[in-house]
């Protein structure tokens, strides 16, 4: 008799469903609390010093110098996509050289052509439409050699990821002003490292850095968090297990301003987009970050360069709740291809800003979508 | 964006109407909506291409029969397929004869590795065994921690040292002989398939420790890759099941059939959910409907069998039948169905439900003006709620914090809802099957839904709102449902 079951859910759902929408409809509903057990009472924020952080003292001359110089040694020292990218490229470059090997363009061409852009996480339709524009112009014998049917998709590709700002916004402002940064994303991306190594890299070029370790929710986040600040030099502010994100990243912005810390790195606990109680909570943090001294200057996605299809909707999730101005992507130097960022990029217009090309803090590398691309479609 | 598979074969569908074979052109035709939508649902392209030659076999020529229409036929052979694909043996946890088990857990970075082996240990608790687990991941910061704060909240006993993992391992093992242990589970360190150094590090683990169990920990959000992940680790340490974590996300989770189809090892646990305890073993036909975007029936059945009280239940759906049906017992149910987490998640699994349910993020206190309108009536308008008047309403508003016209709404829609149960309790057969879809007129909306709520499609006598075809008689249906 389990239908007895769906009846009732389904009664319950409809009926409900019904009242709720017409609501909705009249009046926007404001946020409800998480359901994630938050503290009522906002914890004081245990405040711990980084322990070899540097004076806390902005010298503004030292650090505008500090900048000048630290930006194109990262430049230099950059590794290249292609290099750590290698593994990822073979089977895309396996495909590619079959089709140069041939003489002409057929109907295998297309064929492989399509796998080695599906094996990539592409997707289906943004595969078809760089084919479909492809095929046209083989038919109107624009393009007759493989050689330059290759060549023609490598520049259709990077033409899709052209032109977008991919500078991380940081407003020099007074000096009780911090920018603020907010990292989001769903579990397990790669959310805490990420805030480490831009920690590192923001501090070697001048800039005084405070993290907020807003993840209260994963076991041992906080402790995760406070490692990386050692290791960059950052200031750390942290709650309690459990407590109130918003909060805790409200008094790190507020205690940013008052010790004249020019950027705060804000982690927030990973968290499915699915999830409307934990997404409630996460539109609660931007807003009150927005709310004191500080400023929103960007909000960086974080996503798992394996991840597939997925990365879609959890772009246009998190886009739609926090205002996400940019998105991070990291881990592509394993064997995954981050091909889901053409349809990031094109359909909801976020820009990938950086990339995560290996471990250590100087693998994390703005990102550049011609080596990219060329990265991807290349046959040496 | 994405679409059902039995949404996108519809069009195609709608032609072959009266046809009594499909031929070639026609499965071609679908076969290419299928593949879309396997790809859509990051199941590897080169698997993609087996499990379409293969349902290209038995869909060619494949008589219609009477009952089902040529796409509910094509979805059952598709969902067949997959439900096959995925199943196959079940991993079986067999103990050692000499304790403790051992197993071991691997994968990439963010996989979900450190929460998976609390989930897993927390599993062996209630199987009755007494777990040790071994914190590994030397790497990560505060993995350990981790580790060790969730072993605190599953009141299970944490080993781990400095140094090196592998001794670290090793050294786990003796801890678990000496404490009398029998279960034995090993964390490491997430690790990249191609990073070479450190796969050989965890073949080190693997053999200092004989794992009799080794799992790959593999995130539901996957692409492509997890076929050279699976082959990597597969390669370096004889995986003998995976675990899905984040199955609890809207990620269609092709790689569970990716990773099966290429190892040959059973997907043994699914993780669902962030609390330690949602982690059940893994169901295949669950998993096909899934990639095909049907939603998942069973699941949400099961989860109401837990929260809904059994007798109780039933009465309701009787009264409900037979339109005696009273607020005071939508109030009942609707606690019961709380319990089954957050509303706007139930409504994901409802498959076919319309787009605008789905989209609508409903939180759980959204329906609270519902119950604090019901909680300000007197028993009796609770009962009869016709014997409401203006004065009555006026109270209820007041009452309960809303306007007069809130109070009229739901009570003009809950006359309209006791109707329309009303009818299909006269109809009987309600959601059994063989018996649903027909009598209904599908898209014909739902009386008493307010105007710009079209298409709860098939709702009257339908059984389920738009339950898409083929699931009542395909494996992954419901075929015990009386």
């Amino acid at each position: 008799m389990l239908w007895i079951y769906l009846v009732l859910i389904v009664a319950v759902l409809v009926f409900g469903f019904g009242v709720v929408l017409w609501n909705r409809r009249r009046a926007a509903v404001s946020s409800q609390a998480p359901s994630r057990p938050a503290l009522p009472v906002r914890p004081p924020p245990e405040v711990l010093v980084g322990v070899p952080a540097p004076s806390a003292a902005v010298d503004d001359e030292v650090a505008i110098e500090d900048d000048a110089l630290a930006e194109p040694e990262l430049a230099v020292e950059r590794p290249s996509f292609r290099s750590r990218m290698s593994k990822a490229r073979s089977a895309f470059t396996g495909a590619l050289l079959g089709i140069a090997g041939r003489t002409g363009i057929t109907t295998d061409t297309w064929d492989d052509l399509e796998e080695a852009l599906l094996r990539a996480d592409v997707g289906v339709r943004v595969t078809d439409e760089l084919l479909g524009g492809l095929r046209a112009r083989v038919k109107a014998k624009e393009i007759i050699e493989p050689g330059q049917l290759l060549e023609a998709l490598q520049a259709e590709m990077t033409s899709r990821l052209l032109g977008a700002d991919r500078s991380l916004h940081f407003e020099p402002g007074e000096p009780d002003s911090p920018n603020v940064w907010l990292f989001v994303g769903v579990n397990g991306v790669g959310k805490t490292t990420t805030i480490g190594k831009v920690a590192a890299l923001q501090h070697e070029a001048g800039v005084t850095v405070l993290m907020a370790a807003g993840d209260t929710f994963r076991a041992a986040a906080a402790e995760q968090l406070t490692t990386w600040a050692e290791r960059s030099g950052a200031e750390i502010v942290r709650g309690n297990e459990g407590g109130d994100p918003s909060a805790v990243i409200f008094d790190a912005i507020e205690r940013a301003g008052a010790r004249g810390i020019q950027l705060v790195l804000a982690d927030t606990a990973g968290r499915l987009h699915t999830k409307t109680n934990l997404m409630d909570e996460l539109r609660k943090v931007r807003r009150v970050a927005a709310k004191g001294r500080g400023r929103v200057t960007e909000v960086l996605l974080v996503i798992d360069a394996t991840t597939g299809q997925n990365g879609l909707t959890q772009a246009r999730e998190f886009g739609s709740a926090t205002e996400v101005t940019g998105v991070v992507l990291t881990k592509l130097d394993g064997s995954a291809k981050g091909g889901i960022v053409f349809a990031i990029e094109t359909e909801l217009g976020l820009p990938v800003k950086l990339v995560g090309l290996g471990e250590t803090i100087g693998d994390l590398v703005p990102f550049d979508p011609r080596e990219f691309v060329e990265a991807l479609v290349s046959l040496d | 964006m994405f679409d059902s598979l039995s949404s996108r074969l519809e069009g195609i569908v709608k032609r072959l109407r009266g046809k009594g074979r499909l031929t070639e052109a026609d499965v071609d035709e679908m076969l290419k909506e299928i593949r879309t939508a396997l790809l859509e649902a990051d199941v590897n392209v080169g698997v993609v291409r087996n499990v379409v030659a293969r349902i290209r076999e038995q869909a060619i020529g494949a008589r219609l029969s009477e009952a089902l229409d040529p796409s509910q036929q094509v979805i059952k052979i598709v969902n067949a397929e997959l439900t096959a694909m995925l199943g196959g043996e079940t991993l079986k946890i067999s103990y050692a004869s000499r304790p403790p088990t051992v197993i071991l857990m691997a994968g990439l970075q963010g996989s979900g590795k450190t929460t998976s082996s609390a989930k897993l240990a927390r599993w062996f608790k209630s199987q009755g065994r007494q777990p040790l687990m071994v914190g590994a991941d030397l790497q990560r910061p505060a993995a350990v921690e981790q580790l060790r704060t969730l072993g605190r909240q599953i009141d299970v006993p944490v080993f781990s040292e400095p140094g090196d993992p592998v001794s670290t391992a090793r050294r786990g093992l003796e801890e678990a002989r000496r404490l009398g242990r029998d279960v034995l589970i090993v964390d490491t360190a997430g690790r990249l398939s191609i990073d070479a150094e450190l796969m050989e590090e965890v073949r080190q683990i693997s053999q200092a420790v004989q794992p009799d169990y080794t799992f790959l920990v593999i995130d539901a959000m996957t692409g492509q890759d997890a076929v050279g992940v699976a082959e990597a680790f597969h390669a370096a340490l004889a995986i003998d099941g995976v675990i899905m974590s984040k199955l609890d996300g809207d990620a269609r989770g092709g790689a569970a059939l990716s990773v099966k189809e290429v190892i040959g090892r059973p997907i043994a646990f699914a993780s669902t959910g962030e609390k330690l305890n949602e982690f059940e073993q893994f169901h295949p036909d669950r998993m096909a409907g899934r990639i095909l975007g049907m939603g998942d029936m069973l699941t949400l059945i099961e989860q109401a069998e837990q929260a809904f009280e059994k007798d109780q239940a039933e009465a309701a759906a009787t009264k409900l039948m037979e339109g005696e049906f009273t607020l005071d017992d939508f109030l009942e149910q609707m606690q019961a169905l709380k319990k089954m987490g957050p509303l706007g998640n139930l409504m994901g699994m409802m498959p076919g439900m319309p787009k605008e349910l789905k989209g609508a993020e409903i939180g759980d206190d959204q329906l609270k003006p519902v119950e604090a309108i019901i909680r300000s009536m007197t028993p009796l308008e609770r009962r009869k709620p016709e014997i409401i008047n203006g004065s009555r309403r006026n109270r209820i508003a007041t009452g309960s914090g809303t306007t007069v016209g809130d109070v009229n709404r739901l009570v003009k829609q809950f006359g309209e809802m006791q109707k329309m149960m009303k009818r299909m309790g006269a109809m009987g057969g309600m959601g059994r099957p063989g018996k649903k879809g027909k009598k209904g007129k599908p898209g014909r909306g739902f009386p008493g839904l307010p105007p710009g709520m079209p298409g709860m499609p098939g709702m009257p006598g339908g059984g389920l709102p738009g339950m898409p075809p083929g699931m009542g008689s395909a494996p992954g249906g419901f075929p015990n449902f009386n």
